[in-house]
């Protein structure tokens, strides 16, 4: 008896603030869209997900990374000491710290296995062109907040990768120079670089990505999500509403997300390294961070000189090149844009699929490092 | 100027050039380096090959000013006559006087090296060799016996043999050679045992240059035996908080009043070995009960110091396996490292202090170190606890994120089986 007068009371109170919120904010077009979305159902549905744990992993890099400014000092003097302050000192710092590490990395992968999964299932086409035009800024602004991160503990690995990834965008015909000098804020990296370094990785890249993911998500949610091309057509086509099925899959998945996130940040917690000596020269196998690898990889194996063309620079242009065309893809795959299979632009997917692999395992095994 | 009259100073100008040249020649010529080189007497012909690095001649003096003669006459009753001041080759026993009419002259010598010292003889006359010199021995060391006659290379030229790491190899050639030395009576062993010991290897082996070599215990020019009632005074020159500890210690006035050598009672003379915490106690190789019975109080003490010392040795060696064990789990125990390493600071002071023969002087630094463990150990043993501490959060978490999920998952299943899939 008291338990259902409890339950009527409680369901009294659901009912007059779901009205309140009605009546005052008028949310019957996104409550449409959260209720009525479907989510398509077929054998490759599983790449679905890496959006969502994307989206965990970026959430936990905000709160992580807020925790980690109440301590961190970005000054030259006070930055090593501070992130071992945090590491050694404050309580779960080595934790907090950790997890900002791994999930920084395991959403650069993410990321990347959903560009690639978005690619090979053609989910751009139209009307999609936008999702993926912001994915791809997304894919950049990731990588740019993963390389300004990077220098943030100001120790010698950091330092000396940063030094060398400045160095290869100096290397950009024209601009190079003045690209270099910006990002370094002067001839060399230091004191100022680390300076704009923690402001782009706290404020300015953080801020374009919540306004490109702010579109990302709506994109998704107003146009729900795509149906590979070999599925279109199946006569029976099955499918979950978003909430709350899918939403309490994506849930499952981000579950899972933080119990591997979790493992690599208690028995693999990230490293302080040793404090930087900027006197000193670069220590032989400086490499850059393992997504950058295949890049940096690829550049060392072209020839110093490509006809009268400097080797750096025609390779610089090349991976230029090709983020344009990642960016534009939508709208110059035209096969896929009337709806028929475009098996050139699958084998050149499955081609830089296995390229980035070899290479960043190769990377990662030559003990070379810049040379 | 026409060209004749060019012509006529021109020729006159190369006369008055080669018919001076003689006498221009004359002034520049060593006839003794040009004689002696192309003399098939080794013996005579050796001392005119100069090194280009010999002391001497770099700054201009060449062998008349030592052995006098003309040098500019190619005629030999002229350049070697004694009426021009030609003294000859100096016998073994003139040589020190000989070198000191230069090196015993401060305004000569003040031309060339001011900072040079002046008494080498005077210090030469009151060492062993001068001593034994001066009776008109010839075996005893003379100045050419250590820095050769001719080319003389400066003291910092490792070449040298008087360079401070050549010095006992030098000094090996006489005092080594037991035949030589067989009318001295005294041993020839000690450059052997030299060697062999923590100064022999530091600078013969380590090329430790600050390390002493004979010189540094028995003088250069003044070389002789120190006393041994006053050995703790060289040893002091490098070991000065050792000695001062000595020197203020109970054993000081009781070697004195017994004539035994301070430091080289225990650490021995050439062959000093790099001591070891065995010299200390009552045990077999200690050297305390070598004075001291079992019923004396030294002994007691020797007992007491010993057993500190061990007690911190055992107190940083479990302070080290603490913080190896939580280093090699990953933790960061930066903190107890340090203080790991201020304890082993203290180990090396209190055997400094082991030469105050004072069990609480000794204690109280041996007490130091011992906090210093303690603080290590805690710090090492928080580490090992906070890495159990975060196994078992992980462990609760890992149990706590599987059993949401399997929650999710049975929801998830129980949604799709009542709805059904569209």
């Amino acid at each position: 008896m008291f338990q259902r007068r409890v339950n009527m009371n409680v369901s009294k109170i659901k009912d007059s603030l779901i009205k309140w919120v009605k009546e005052s904010y008028h949310i019957e077009p996104f409550e449409d869209i959260v209720t009525k979305k479907q989510v398509p159902l077929h054998k490759y549905s599983v790449w679905y997900y890496f959006g969502g744990i994307t989206l965990f992993l970026f959430i936990t890099q905000i709160i992580t990374g807020i925790l980690l400014l109440f301590y961190y000092k970005s000054t030259e003097g006070a930055a090593f000491e501070s992130v071992k302050f945090i590491m050694t000192k404050v309580e779960f710092g080595w934790l907090i710290r950790s997890l900002h590490a791994w999930s920084a990395n395991l959403m650069i992968l993410t990321v990347f296995i959903h560009l690639f999964s978005t690619f090979f299932l053609r989910a751009y086409r139209p009307p999609r062109e936008l999702t993926w035009v912001t994915g791809v800024f997304l894919f950049a602004l990731a990588l740019g907040t993963g390389f300004t991160g990077y220098l943030l503990p100001w120790n010698e690995l950091s330092f000396f990768a940063t030094k060398v990834g400045t160095q290869i965008a100096g290397s950009v015909p024209y601009i190079g120079g003045f690209l270099r000098t910006i990002l370094r804020g002067g001839e060399e990296v230091s004191d100022a670089t680390l300076g704009r370094f923690f402001a782009f990785h706290v404020i300015v890249l953080p801020l374009c990505i919540f306004a490109a993911l702010g579109l990302h998500l709506a994109f998704v949610q107003l146009q729900g999500m795509s149906e590979p091309l070999s599925v279109k057509d199946n006569k029976e086509k099955k499918s979950i509403p978003f909430f709350p099925n899918f939403l309490l899959r994506d849930i499952l998945a981000w579950m899972l997300a933080l119990g591997v996130l979790a493992s690599l940040a208690v028995y693999l917690p990230a490293e302080l390294g040793k404090k930087i000596d900027p006197f000193a020269p670069t220590p032989a196998g400086i490499k850059p961070e393992w997504y950058f690898l295949w890049m940096f990889q690829a550049l060392k194996l072209i020839p110093s000189k490509i006809f009268i063309f400097d080797g750096e620079v025609v390779g610089i242009l090349g991976f230029g090149v090709m983020g344009l065309i990642l960016l534009i893809l939508p709208f110059i795959d035209f096969p896929s844009r009337k709806g028929k299979r475009n098996l050139f632009l699958t084998s050149l997917g499955v081609f830089m699929l296995i390229f980035i692999i070899v290479m960043t395992v190769w990377g990662l095994i030559d003990k070379g490092g810049h040379g | 100027m026409d060209k004749k009259s060019f012509l006529k100073h021109g020729f006159l100008i190369s006369g008055i050039i080669f018919f001076s040249y003689p006498a221009f020649s004359a002034e520049t010529r060593d006839t003794c380096i040009e004689c002696h080189k192309a003399l098939d007497d080794k013996e005579l012909s050796a001392p005119a090959n100069f090194s280009q690095d010999d002391v001497h001649i770099k700054i201009g003096i060449s062998c008349a000013d030592c052995h006098g003669g003309d040098p500019a006459s190619d005629d030999v009753s002229v350049s070697m006559d004694p009426a021009k001041g030609f003294t000859g080759k100096p016998s073994k026993t003139e040589i020190p006087k000989f070198c000191a009419r230069c090196h015993s002259n401060s305004d000569y010598m003040k031309r060339y090296n001011p900072n040079m010292p002046t008494d080498q003889l005077s210090k030469y006359e009151v060492s062993q060799h001068g001593k034994l010199n001066a009776q008109g021995d010839k075996k005893p060391a003379v100045c050419t016996s250590c820095h050769s006659a001719h080319n003389i290379l400066a003291v910092d030229n490792p070449a040298s043999p008087v360079y401070v790491s050549n010095v006992p190899n030098t000094c090996a050639k006489c005092h080594a050679d037991k035949e030589y030395m067989k009318e001295y009576g005294i041993p020839t062993n000690q450059f052997d045992d030299y060697k062999e010991s923590v100064h022999g290897q530091a600078l013969l082996v380590k090329g430790d240059r600050s390390s002493p070599s004979c010189k540094n215990c028995h003088g250069n020019h003044d070389a002789g035996l120190p006393r041994a009632i006053y050995v703790g005074n060289i040893c002091s020159q490098c070991h000065a908080l050792t000695y001062d500890l000595f020197s203020k210690s109970p054993h000081k006035p009781a070697h004195d009043r017994m004539g035994i050598p301070e430091c080289e009672a225990c650490h021995g003379n050439h062959r000093i070995m790099k001591p070891s915490d065995d010299m200390l106690g009552t045990g077999r190789d200690a050297i305390c009960v070598k004075c001291h019975s079992s019923s004396s109080k030294g002994f007691k003490t020797a007992l007491a110091i010993k057993n500190s010392i061990e007690e911190l040795k055992t107190d940083i060696t479990q302070a080290k396996e603490s913080t190896s064990k939580a280093e090699r789990l990953g933790m960061e125990v930066e903190d107890a490292v340090f203080d790991v390493n201020e304890a082993n600071n203290s180990l090396t002071k209190a055997r400094a202090y082991i030469h105050s023969f004072s069990r609480e002087q000794v204690g109280s630094i041996v007490e130091e170190g011992k906090s210093l463990t303690k603080k290590a150990k805690e710090l090492a043993k928080k580490a090992i606890d906070n890495f159990n501490f975060r196994r078992k959060g992980y462990s609760l978490a890992i149990l706590l994120i599987f059993i949401f999920s399997l929650a999710l998952y049975l929801r998830i299943k129980m949604l799709e089986k009542n709805k059904g899939e569209k």
